[in-house]
């Protein structure tokens, strides 16, 4: 990889006089001797997998363990009658969210970005903008590498584990891929593409991994409505004009700061937090035992 | 990591480790086996016990030793592929001694009657590590093409084998020795760049001492 810091892929981007989605398709192209034309190729896989996972949802399905189903279809229900406290596009936004970690959560087919446990983050945003006509296919192939390439510096820096860095490493990662991105397809400067990552992520430090029961159930789906939501505003912020005070690769340090000295009890072993609550314990003990 | 690690993999949720990583793992053993398999024993252990059944574990696992890739949409019916292809299994729970808290043990069979007893660890990701084969370790990924030499721990057997990789022209990425104990079962395992020529697993298994011969191919589904 040739880039290991966010300032480092801008730097590259600046000297070739490349936009950032270019540099990552370049280097994904050394990266896995393909051409050009297979790495587009190979992401238009991606994005059609992500469109169908929003696509295929079922809003009768319950989980194996009943504790997630049908709230996608609630969410859904509730914004056609219209006067929704977010407004449409958000409403959007969050219904998808939960309708991709629900049917995650039912087995169904979906695309891990960067985890399974935050896989409806980046759907609830760009199938909206693909399904509303805000952006074409082609734009959205291209933010997908600017996400990509966040969700690798992300990656080698700190983590994109819940079990090594919590919650914040899944969904705040997934959050700041999709600000990211959706910084970029606005066109915004790779400054305020930085920025709008880092705020999006600075908004998610310290989120543990806490699942009930150990399932990717609850919080997770919930939690994806949160990443995906966060992401928005990030990018509208900085659309507006806002920077970030913390710099993107010292966000991500801190980040992965934050994951190293938080107790293992909130990390994805469902031994603290909310798992570890009475009721917590209750769920687990009734279906565990199914 | 390449950037279809960080977008990726396409798969059945709800987990990369416990639902991917499952599938994976059932793939591994029945490229292993290199049969039909008609029979599959399964033993889950650590988190793989706790949570399987809410993750699905056990529906991938299955899927996996039936062929399915970790993006096959019949992964939540695979009990009932199972009952169609007619292959017996049993899953349960088991402590499995010093084990990665995802591990499964499974004992298989195959149509031609080959039996093998493969137990492997996912770690996250989808990524997973096959720790022992017929109860000695082997510690392999899969992401190489590996070989597996079960043999009589005796002078000769390693150089017999890189021989004949030399002579096929196949070079060796890495390359690992294990035994049970001085003179009793050993174990060789090669992750190798090229593939292995049929005609080389052929002649390995008619050496004297070499007890049994296990090809993992990667690129075969």
């Amino acid at each position: 990889m040739s880039y290991h810091a966010i300032k480092e892929w801008i730097t590259i981007a600046e000297q070739k006089n490349l936009p950032l989605w270019e540099v990552v398709l370049e280097d994904d192209m050394s990266e896995r001797a393909v051409s050009r034309e297979d790495s587009l190729k190979e992401m238009e896989k991606i994005w059609d997998a992500m469109l169908l996972s929003a696509e295929q949802y079922d809003g009768t399905l319950r989980s194996n363990s009943g504790l997630v189903g049908t709230d996608g279809q609630k969410l859904e229900d509730y914004g056609k009658k219209g006067n929704t406290l977010c407004g449409d596009f958000i409403n959007k936004v969050m219904t998808r969210a939960v309708q991709v970690s629900e049917s995650n959560a039912c087995m169904k087919r979906i695309v891990a970005a960067p985890t399974a446990g935050s896989c409806g983050v980046m759907p609830a945003v760009f199938v909206t903008l693909y399904k509303e006509q805000k952006a074409t296919k082609e734009q959205i192939i291209q933010a997908l590498y600017v996400a990509s390439g966040i969700g690798k510096v992300v990656a080698e820096r700190a983590s994109i584990a819940g079990a090594s860095g919590g919650c914040q490493a899944e969904v705040g990662t997934a959050s700041a891929m999709t600000a990211g991105a959706l910084a970029a397809l606005h066109g915004c400067t790779s400054k305020q593409i930085g920025d709008a990552l880092a705020i999006a992520l600075k908004n998610l430090l310290g989120l543990a991994c806490d699942p009930v029961a150990g399932l990717v159930e609850v919080p997770c789906v919930k939690r994806n409505v949160i990443g995906a939501v966060n992401a928005v505003a990030a990018a509208d912020m900085v659309l507006a004009g806002i920077e970030s005070v913390i710099p993107p690769d010292d966000v991500i340090d801190a980040m992965g700061e934050i994951g190293h000295e938080m107790s293992y009890k909130i990390k994805e072993t469902a031994l603290g937090g909310l798992a570890a609550t009475p009721t917590g314990q209750a769920i687990a003990d009734r279906v565990l035992q199914k | 990591m390449n950037i279809f690690d960080i977008l990726g993999p396409v798969m059945v949720g709800p987990s990369s480790s416990h639902t991917a990583g499952a599938t994976k793992i059932g793939l591994t053993a029945r490229k292993l086996l290199a049969e039909k398999p008609i029979k599959a024993d399964i033993y889950l252990h650590g988190s793989f016990a706790a949570t399987g059944v809410g993750h699905g574990t056990d529906k991938a696992l299955i899927a996996g030793i039936l062929g399915m890739q970790a993006d096959d949409m019949r992964i939540p019916h695979s009990f009932e592929v199972a009952k169609e292809e007619g292959l017996a299994f049993s899953i349960q729970n088991k402590n499995l001694k010093e084990a990665h808290p995802n591990t499964a043990l499974i004992e298989i069979e195959g149509e031609q009657g080959r039996t093998l007893k493969i137990q492997a660890s996912s770690l996250g990701g989808g990524r997973i590590m096959v720790n022992k084969i017929d109860d000695i370790d082997v510690n392999f990924s899969g992401e190489y093409n590996t070989l597996i030499i079960h043999n009589v721990d005796q002078p000769g057997h390693v150089a017999e084998v890189t021989s004949l990789l030399a002579h096929k022209g196949v070079n060796v990425a890495n390359m690992h020795l294990y035994r049970d104990r001085r003179g009793g079962y050993a174990c060789m395992v090669i992750e190798i760049d090229q593939q292995m020529p049929q005609s080389g697993l052929d002649w390995l298994k008619r050496v004297e001492g070499i007890i049994k011969v296990t090809y993992f191919n990667r690129e075969v589904d």
